[in-house]
This record gives structure tokens, sequence and C-alpha cells, in this order.
């Protein structure tokens, strides 16, 4: 359709936004680095391997529990290099700023930011600003980009997953989106849910000390846990098959969700780590995990299995159900 | 959590389900109608259909409000929604629905047209008062569990004397489509799951029909895996004993008498339309509502010039055999090829409630087995 326009539903991270990325932009940009559409691209010259990779935010609204724009924008540009297994070396950070913005809380988001990138020990090292007319962005979008350096002992991607390797999960999901959406005070819910943002490097970098055991990272934002399993199953061409009991929420979240009529496994996460190992390796990835202040809760929650087409399953106590893809989205400019 | 986990204890399923090997008689096919979009997400959501007995057959009634919704009405909100003065306020199931060439009011927002997503028909009688430059239209949708909260809001836009604000109602009647379905040829349904969130509202006593008239057993029932199972074994024991009666299973919150004030809003804010078009089922008799005329002045189909076309269902959609429980999802032409979530054909598709894409979403026209 020649007349066609984007619609919301091509920003969710779903289905929608998967043709959007797919059908246009790779269509027009095809390049090797590119093609793989992995959370960062890797680029080597001379022996040294670098992760890079970029972001935009446009959350609304710009503070909720638990964090801000500022601190999300460093966070999820971290956790995009830290899940390719790079260590962070550096960001840039870019902020189209709506004209009468106040500047008090522009410096208080600069300050959040200064305060994420301290703790996920890496720098802030560029950055521009433009600034708009009222009404042409909606307060302020913030973009970062970021390069890291691979860590070699650990090789990762969908070809190194094999059948029989588990899924991992570093703690309980939705946090981020119910926080957000409950933040916005549509909903009338006073539930203290605090969004789970922060830096997943140091998480990685425990686990990249399994080596090859380690076969594939990625942290569940936009589309939640089930959008990141239903990638991995098809990148990996096998099935997943949760043990739905076993997934991690808190007993807060999981009730706000069920008041809403939303899965949790569909909620976006900015602090939480997916990660598949070897049979072999994931108890100790599991020790390692709960280990770190960040993956106390981490937790065991199901398998890659070979299939004639590869599915996400969850068993829960009564059958099992397909867990699909997002399709549209239950909860809009979260991140 | 409680009032969920104690329905959904997996130990008293698989006793349920015992219980409903016991109740059948081997080869004797019982096919039982879940009336309400919420079960048929419930039952896949779970994966309860694994647990009943080959001989039961759950199919799936007309008891999803966006499912409903004719294509000529979802293009009357757009045109609505496409008036510079008007600012529409939807739930947002609705904003996915195609109406006629398959545009939506998602689209119609991406052209300009001001569209507000709304979790209550308050939040647009909010937007009225804050924004008294816009005339907000809500888009009243859904059964008698619905229709209560858009009549507590015309009662407070009336007692505040807020002059901006609209309603396009769509509400419908479940006792209607209920005898639509039992006169129509064919039907081989042989009880109902009664909807368990309109019954809070109108009780148990309107399904009555069914059973005298009909000899068709209703069970209402609760949203949790066990109250599904539940109301099955009820609806069971009534067919084996011969019996044709309006049992409650979900006790908890439903009364025979329903909800007396709700029902008050209703009859005060609402008259019923002598026909009102269903998608699938065509025009049903006394099933929908209007705003009375006392509510004329924001009555969004007397403020505005609505279009009112009729279009025909699409010949390849078969929704309304869907929604009479006469096809399975999956047996209709265009399932999961021109008709998907992403890009929906027919109702049945967009609303997680609707039966289409529950079975979409939840695999069940892959049949998966999974080892235990």
């Amino acid at each position: 359709m020649s007349d066609a326009v984007v619609t919301l539903a091509d920003g969710a991270g779903g289905k929608a936004s998967r043709k959007l990325v797919e059908g246009l932009f790779l269509e027009e940009l095809r390049n090797p680095l590119l093609e793989p559409l992995g959370d960062a691209a890797i680029v080597g010259r001379n022996g040294t391997r670098l992760a890079l990779t970029t972001d935009s935010y446009v959350v609304r609204p710009l503070r909720f529990p638990g964090g801000d724009i500022g601190e999300l924008a460093v966070n999820g540009t971290v956790n995009d290099l830290a899940v390719s297994g790079a260590q962070p070396l550096a960001l840039t950070a870019g902020f189209v700023i709506e004209e009468g913005f106040p500047l008090a809380e522009l410096r208080g988001i600069a300050r959040s930011m200064a305060g994420a990138a301290l703790a996920a020990g890496v720098a802030v090292a560029a950055g521009d600003t433009k600034v708009v007319e009222r009404g042409a962005a909606d307060g302020l979008y913030v973009t970062t980009a970021g390069v890291g350096l691979l860590d070699l002992r650990a090789v990762l991607g969908f070809d190194r997953v094999r059948a029989g390797d588990r899924v991992l999960v570093s703690g309980g999901v939705a946090e981020h989106g119910i926080a957000v959406m409950l933040a916005r005070g549509d909903l009338g819910l006073a539930v203290d849910v605090e969004s789970d943002t922060a830096p997943l490097n140091g998480l990685t970098a425990a686990l990249c000390a399994l080596g090859t055991e380690l076969r594939w990272m990625r942290d569940p934002t936009r589309g939640g846990l089930a959008t990141t399993l239903n990638e991995l199953a098809t990148g990996a061409g096998l099935s997943v098959v949760l043990e739905e009991a076993a997934i991690p929420v808190r007993e807060d979240v999981r009730g706000a969700c069920e008041l809403l009529g939303i899965d949790p496994l569909y909620v976006a996460n900015e602090g939480k780590l997916v990660a598949v190992v070897s049979p072999e390796a994931a108890d100790d990835a599991l020790a390692l995990l709960r280990g770190h202040p960040l993956g106390a809760g981490a937790a065991l929650v199901g398998e890659l299995r070979e299939d004639s087409r590869p599915f996400v399953l969850a068993r829960t106590p009564f059958g099992t159900r397909i867990v699909d893809m997002l399709v549209g989205d239950p909860l809009p400019r979260i991140c | 959590m409680r009032f969920v986990d104690e329905y959904r204890d997996g130990r008293a399923a698989h006793a349920l389900a015992a219980e409903l090997r016991s109740l059948v008689e081997p080869g004797r096919r019982v096919k039982l109608m879940e009336v309400c979009g919420g079960h048929t997400h419930a039952i896949y959501r779970h994966g309860l259909d694994a647990l009943l007995p080959d001989e039961v057959e759950l199919v799936h009634g007309p008891g999803c409000p966006v499912c409903v919704i004719p294509m000529g009405r979802v293009d009357d909100a757009i045109s609505l929604a496409e008036r510079p003065e008007v600012a529409f306020a939807s739930f947002g199931d609705m904003l996915r629905v195609p109406g006629g060439r398959r545009r939506s009011l998602l689209e119609a927002k991406a052209r300009g047209a001001d569209v507000r997503t709304v979790y209550s028909p308050l939040d647009a009688l909010a937007i009225a008062e804050r924004e008294p430059e816009r005339e907000v239209v809500f888009f009243g949708v859904g059964f008698e569990t619905t229709a209560p909260a858009t009549a507590l809001t015309l009662l407070r836009a009336r007692e505040r004397d807020v002059r901006n604000f609209s309603v396009f109602s769509n509400h419908v009647l479940i006792g209607p489509a209920l005898r639509a379905i039992l006169d129509s040829p064919e039907v081989d349904i042989d009880g109902f799951v009664g909807p368990g969130h309109v019954s809070t509202v109108i009780g148990t006593r309107p399904y009555e029909f069914v059973c005298r008239e009909y000899g068709r057993p209703v069970v209402v029932a609760g949203f949790e895996p066990n109250d599904i199972l539940q109301a099955v074994a009820m609806l069971l024991r009534q067919l084996r004993a011969g019996r044709a009666e309006v049992e409650n299973e979900y006790g908890r919150v439903v009364r025979a008498e329903g909800n007396p004030d709700a029902l008050a809003a209703l009859g005060e804010v609402f008259d019923v339309r002598e026909d009102f078009e269903w998608r699938g089922l065509g025009a049903i008799p006394r099933s929908g509502l209007r705003l009375a005329e006392a509510f004329a002045d924001w009555d969004a189909e007397r403020r505005f010039p609505v279009p009112g076309a009729r279009i025909e269902d699409p010949k390849a959609c078969r929704c309304g055999d869907v929604l009479r429980g006469r096809a399975k999802p999956f047996e209709c032409g265009v399932f999961g090829t021109a008709c998907t979530p992403e890009r929906p054909l027919g109702t049945c598709m967009v609303s997680s409630e609707g039966a289409c894409a529950a079975y979409y979403a939840y695999g069940r026209h892959r049949r998966v087995e999974v080892p235990a």
C-alpha cells in the first residue's frame, strides 16, 4: 500500500515493529554489520572486537518510581552492549528538547545520567543538543549510543544455542512497564512498584566466566520476556519450553497485571537479563547470577527443545499454551 | 494472591478433571458454549482444554463486545473521530478494529484524527472538563458489564452540566443475543457456561428463558480455571439428570437479582433500540441500547451527522459462524492468512477475548503436543 502511514503499533516492539525494521530499514540500509539485527553490531579491526549500539528514549512521564529518562537512556544502551557480551567503553547522548522545558528538570535528568554512568563504570563522552518549537516534541527525547569491548571468553549467538540448553532469568519480570503505567496515574491503582532500570554489565561479566557454556543473552525490554524468547526460538530454530510457575513475578506486580488484564510476560523490563547456558553449566550460572545483588531473584525458567516448528510454550498447572509474539501494545511509550 | 490462587490450584483442577471424566457417557458428545470472551481467553491462556474429556467440546459464543460491532458502526466511529472539533475517546481494544476498506481508528489517528485511549468513560468526561474547547465523544462499547459505567458517566455529565461531552452508544444486551443463537437453524448446543461479569449486573434470572423455552441448562461461571472446570461439571450433572436450570458457580460475586443500582442507572440513561446490527449475526430485535430522550443532548448520534451505512461482513470472514459456535476459528478460510491479529479482517481476531485471537495467540490452530 503506497499511501500507508506509520501507526503506533509499528513502534511497539512486537510483530509490526519487526516488519518496519526488516521491510523498510534493513531493505534500504542492508549491510553485513546490520543484517543480524542484534542488540549491538559487532565491528572488528586488527584483532579488536567492538560492539556498537544506539537507542532512543521517549518515555512518558519523564520521571517514574525507580528512575527517569536519563537513567533509562544510560542503562538501556549499557545493557544492549552488555548482553552482546561487551563491556561498555563510552556512551554518547543526544537531546531533543522542547522549547519551554524547565532547566532545573533538565539538570536533574543530566545528573541522574551521570549517576547511572558511574554505576555502570562508563563515561558519557560526547553529546548533542537540539531545541525544537513548543509542540514539536513531548518535553524531551534522549538518544544514546555506546561502544563496548567484546569479552573474548564468551562466544554468543543464536547459532550457539543447542537443544537441551537452559533458560535463566535474572529476577522478577514486568516491573518497569507496570511502574511507568501506574506512574501516569490514569488507572488510580495504588501499588508501590518501582522500575527495575539497572545496568546489567556486572551480571553479564559474571556469566562470561562460563566461557563457551554461555550461549546467548538478551535484556527483555519492549514486548517483555515473551517477545525476547520468541526471537530466541526463531533465531535458534528451537522451541523454548517454559515452566510458567518458575518465572519470577513480584506478588504486587502480578496483582497489578491481573487487575489490568495484562500478561506479565509481555510487559517491559529495563534491568533484567535472559541467558541461555548449557545444561551442565545451569547450576553454576544460577549461582553466579544469585551471587550478584541484581540477580538475587534469578531463576531457571525453561529449556530449549528440538521441534518441527519453533514455538515458545508455557506449561501451566493445567496444560500448555503457546506464548506468541506481542501484537499491538498494551502500554505505549514506556522507554 | 488471594482470591486468585485458590481458583488456579493445579491439584484441585486435576481432581475436577477426573470428575468430568466420570460425568460423560463414552461416545456421547456434549457441546457447551462459553458465552463470554473472558472465558475463551482464560481457557486458552491456561491450556484448560487439555483437561476436558474428549466427549466435551467447548464452542465460543458472542460475548466479546469488540467482536460483535459491525463494520458500519466502526466507520461511523471513524467519521466522528475525523471531525476537526472532536476528540474521540475509546477503549484501546477498539482502535484496531477494521471498518470498511479495512481502515481502523488507529489509522485514522495516524492520519491526524484526535483519538484518545481511555480506560474508563469517566476518563473521557475528565478530558471534556479539562479541554472545554474540544467536543469529546466517548465510544460506548460493551454488554451490560460496561454499560453501567457509561450510564454513571452520563449521569455525572448532566449533574455537572458538561456540554462538550457525548456518547456514541454501541452497548448491547446479552439476552437477545443468546435468543438469536438459539433461534438460528442447526443449533446443536447442549448447554451454556454463562457470562460472569455481565451477570454481576443483570443477575441470573434473565437466563431463565434459555431453560424454560429452549430446555438448555445455564451455569454462570467465574473466570479462573477451576471456576470454568466446575461450571462444566455442573452442566454435565444437569444434562445427566435431564435438568435444565440456571445455576450459579460464581456465587462469590454474582447474585440472582444482580446489581440493582447498576440496573437503575441503565434504566434511567438508556432506551432499548428497536433492533441493532451485530457483526456476523445480523440485526437482532431489542438487543442494543441508545441514549434515552432525557440524555439527547449527550447523544453523539443526535448531535453529529453519522453516516450509518450498513456494510456487509466480508464474504471470506466466518465471524458469524464462529460467534454462533458453528465453526472453529481455524475452519475459517482466512484464519491466520488474510486475517491475523496485526491485520485483522474479522473482529474476532482483534480483541484478546475474541475466539480467533485466542486461538491464534495461544496456538490452538497448530495443535502442539508437549510431552509431560
